[in-house]
């Protein structure tokens, strides 16, 4: 290696750090969550308000943007670090509750538990986020910094032992990263979980002076959102692993293709670029090495297909972003034909921590074939939506009703679709398959790259697989028989079953045609479409059935399946509220003051059933569509 | 190392150059195997049209034969259960997005989808799938021949030849999904865009897409 031992110029870096992060001790510190998901919530108009509360007291202190701590549920979040107090989270800010929290806890000494989600540090007063449910399962490798540090100073990750990985490598041989990894069995987090070790190796051994690194950051499942979080948060993480995946292969230059749809993820992420070339990390001569490595950020247009391997490539080249046949592999010839490693978000920010703290204590986490820990975006009908990581082998179950807090009061569970729409929806009696590859995909779903969506009674599982294949469909890029014209065809299907069109030979073909797009597309989005369609068919059969045979939606969602109706017994003639909240004029009052509903001007936008008060509760959907017989109504 | 390698298919034992694809090897041979995007001069298969799957020993499923090269004592089967399946589904696929009207096509008679179903015991009707309706309209601007996409099956043969052979550079894709189509730069007529009508990309069309007007 070079002349200038690593370690010791990565002691310099820290020693920096050190002064930094001593120079801001003496003040209170508030840490507000601005990742994407805060600032939907509100999370910088907080800022201002604590801003200003600050300025009118007088109060010294410093106001920090962090990214996604995971607890999206309680967004707007800040934390609030007071010499004297552990550190504390708060959750639900407003204006109102940040003027109590300046007023009763910066000006004054009351932390305001009542409204605390959790403390952060062990304390005799209040509970951690360890002592909750969640806490309890969760392990976080790679969100461990998410939300607590401070992404727009290189100094706080260097502060957490950040880029002490890289030192340590660049002190050894690249064999040995490629060694680690691979003894770790890290297996990739796009969602095929295809072990990167070995990726790496094939790359590695490949005699091309030229090589590639690429980080797959084109996120873009329906309600998946971990990398995004990763890069917005923590993207020096993100870095350090691509860093070490270049020296281990031998490669000098690496991309992120990031979505131009997360422009905060880019940002971040080209402002670490920068750092990290001020620092000497990214570079000639990292750390006083003869090892020279650089990244850029290349954003990608939008087009989901552009998330697979080859198309992803493809697009970086300035061509349309469309598959291509395998083999060549990408190890052998990726972007411009050079050996390319390309790996997703998450695979690379695992990578630190298995060079520092080694394979064997990666492979202690997890389950033996996937070791390790699984990141979930957790959403719909669950009380803790939010970013979460448990080790693999966790079960659904666990994940859903502990570290997911269960569902909001009455609500019964239904499925789970897990995998995005290249997965599947499992039912309560999938839900004790522990969380790993294999488990998965032996239930008809797949790991994908982490989204879980919890669906309740009112949610129709066709609908739910008509609304996934709308999505591959409009995504397909059409270059193959089976992915352009096979998806089309299960999507009419799928809408013709939702207005209660089809016979048995319709859920026949449905199987069928399922199964011939995943044996015969050319990519895996084509080969993966049709799991929505699968496991709804193989868990959720009756639903079909009820659509096709006799005309209804059990879950009253498909509009041309069910109407509207208002109970007579339940409806008051003193009130009126229905009849405004309808925007086509359908309801109107009959002659004994009730309220009814004229089905041909109804358009079934549920706003009546919104509007009514609780109360009375009379508007009800019906399914099939069939008007009760009623006396004396009027027919209209 | 000889540079020849010996495969079977379909129980026949053939000698191939190192390196071909197996698509090739067999229609060299006289063993057919449906296909419509595969060119042999493209070192990269296009690998879109999904018909010309065969059975490899040792694999767990059926694999494309134009991507796949020949390897010392490869065993092929050219049909088998999944095969056929695939192929008929593929091909229902493709017809369920053509102008079925064959008596008036000028390919007629000429059609590679009319040799398939033939060879393989197809039908060349609508069976499982409702055809798609489409609203294409035709380009009849160069001198010799016309492009009425409604027979398309956007094996991209056209666009190869147009580039690599005439080097032109008129004809090219647009679109994702099912909106795929063969076109020209913001779908001028061809004509416009310096078309010579040297009607490489009419020799190339495997189907009744690009047609001689003289034939039709």
């Amino acid at each position: 290696m070079g002349t200038v031992n690593p370690q010791e110029q990565y002691k310099q870096l820290q020693n920096k750090a050190e002064d930094y992060a001593q120079a801001r001790q003496e003040k209170p510190r508030i840490l507000i969550g601005t990742a994407t998901c805060g600032r939907a919530a509100g999370a910088m108009q907080v800022k201002e308000n604590f801003l200003h509360e600050l300025d009118k007291r007088n109060i010294e202190a410093d106001v920090i943007e962090v990214g996604c701590i995971g607890h999206c549920y309680a967004e707007p979040l800040a934390i609030i670090e007071k010499p004297g107090f552990p550190a504390v989270c708060y959750g639900y800010l407003d204006e109102g509750l940040v003027n109590r929290l300046v007023e009763d806890f910066l000006a004054g000494d009351d932390p305001s538990y009542e409204f605390a989600l959790a403390a952060l540090e062990r304390n005799d007063v209040f509970p951690t986020f360890e002592d909750f449910p969640r806490g309890i399962h969760e392990e976080k490798l790679i969100l461990e910094n998410c939300g607590l540090i401070n992404f727009q100073h290189i100094e706080n990750y260097i502060g957490s032992e950040g880029y002490s990985a890289l030192a340590l490598a660049l002190s050894r041989e690249p064999a040995k990263v490629l060694e680690e990894v691979k003894k770790a069995n890290l297996r990739g987090r796009g969602g095929a979980g295809f072990p990167a070790g070995i990726k790496w190796e094939a790359c590695a051994g490949a005699k091309e002076d030229e090589k590639f690194v690429i980080c797959n950051a084109d996120e873009g499942d329906p309600g998946a959102f971990m990398d995004r979080s990763i890069l917005e948060s923590d993207p020096h993480r993100v870095l350090e692993g691509m860093i070490l995946c270049g020296f281990a292969i031998g490669a000098k230059k690496g991309y992120l293709y990031i979505r131009a749809e997360y422009p905060l993820a880019v940002k971040h992420v080209q402002e670490a670029i920068e750092q990290a070339r001020e620092n000497n990390i990214l570079g000639d001569g990292i750390l006083g090495t003869d090892f020279d490595f650089d990244l850029e950020v290349f954003q990608g247009s939008g087009a989901f297909i552009c998330g697979e391997a080859t198309a992803l490539v493809n697009s970086m080249e300035g061509k349309m972003g469309l598959p291509e046949s395998r083999p060549p592999r990408l190890v052998q010839a990726g972007l411009r034909g050079k050996p390319t490693v390309l790996n997703n978000v998450k695979t690379f920010a695992y990578v630190p921590r298995i060079v520092k703290e080694g394979a064997d204590w990666f492979k202690s986490i997890g389950t033996p074939e996937s070791p390790g820990t699984a990141v979930f975006s957790l959403v719909g009908k669950i009380n803790g939506t939010g970013l979460v990581e448990v080790p693999m082998g966790t079960t659904l179950r666990q994940l859903i009703e502990e570290v997911g807090d269960g569902l909001p009061e009455g609500r019964e569970f239904k499925a789970v679709q897990i995998g995005g729409p290249s997965g599947g929806c499992l039912p309560e009696s999938a839900l004790d398959v522990p969380i790993d590859f294999d488990s998965l995909h032996d239930a008809g779903a797949i790991m994908g790259s982490g989204g879980l969506v919890v669906m309740d009674q009112d949610d129709c599982m066709v609908a739910v697989a008509r609304y996934f294949l709308e999505f591959t469909q409009h995504e397909s890029c059409g270059k193959c028989t089976f992915c352009r014209l096979g998806t089309k065809h299960l999507l009419d299907i799928l809408t013709n079953i939702t207005k209660g069109e089809g016979d048995r030979e319709t859920l026949q073909l449905l199987d069928e045609l399922s199964e011939d797009i995943k044996q015969g597309s050319l990519c895996n989005l084509g080969r993966t479409a049709p799991n929505p369609v699968l496991t709804t068919l193989r868990y959720f059969r009756d639903e079909y059935e009820a659509h096709i045979e006799e005309g209804r939606c059990p879950a009253l969602v498909c509009r041309d399946l069910i109407l509207y109706y208002i109970k007579p017994k339940k409806c008051s003639k003193l009130c009126n509220v229905c009849v405004g909240s309808c925007p086509t004029e359908a309801i109107y009052t009959r002659d004994d003051g009730l309220k009814a509903i004229e089905q041909e001007k109804c358009v079934k936008c549920d706003n009546c059933r919104k509007a009514c008060p609780p109360e009375y509760d009379a508007v009800i959907k019906l399914s099939p569509p069939v008007l009760p017989e009623e006396k004396g109504a009027r027919s209209k | 190392m000889s540079n020849q390698v010996t495969l079977t298919i379909n129980d026949r034992e053939i000698k191939a150059g190192k390196g071909n694809k197996l698509l090739w090897v067999a229609l060299e041979n006289d063993i057919y195997i449906p296909h419509l995007c595969a060119i042999k001069e493209e070192p990269r298969p296009n690998a879109s049209c999904r018909l010309c799957f065969v059975e490899i020993e040792g694999r767990d499923k059926p694999v494309t034969s134009c991507s796949t090269e020949v390897e010392e004592g490869m065993v092929v089967k050219t049909r088998s259960e999944r095969v056929d399946r695939l192929v008929k589904t593929g091909f229902e696929l493709l017809l369920s997005d053509h102008n079925l009207d064959c008596r008036n096509c000028p390919a007629n008679r000429s059609c590679s989808l009319q040799v398939i179903a033939k060879k393989c015991g197809l039908k060349l009707r609508h069976q499982r799938f409702t055809p798609i309706e489409r609203d294409y309209e035709l380009d009849d601007s160069p001198a010799e021949f016309a492009l009425d996409r409604s027979r398309c099956v956007r094996c991209g043969q056209c666009v190869w030849a147009d580039r690599n052979e005439a080097k032109a550079g008129v004809l090219g894709f647009k679109n994702r999904g099912i909106d795929r189509i063969v076109t020209s730069f913001n779908d001028q007529p061809l004509a416009d865009l310096g078309c010579n009508s040297c009607a490489h990309c009419v020799d190339a069309c495997p189907v009744g897409a690009l047609y001689y007007k003289q034939k039709a």
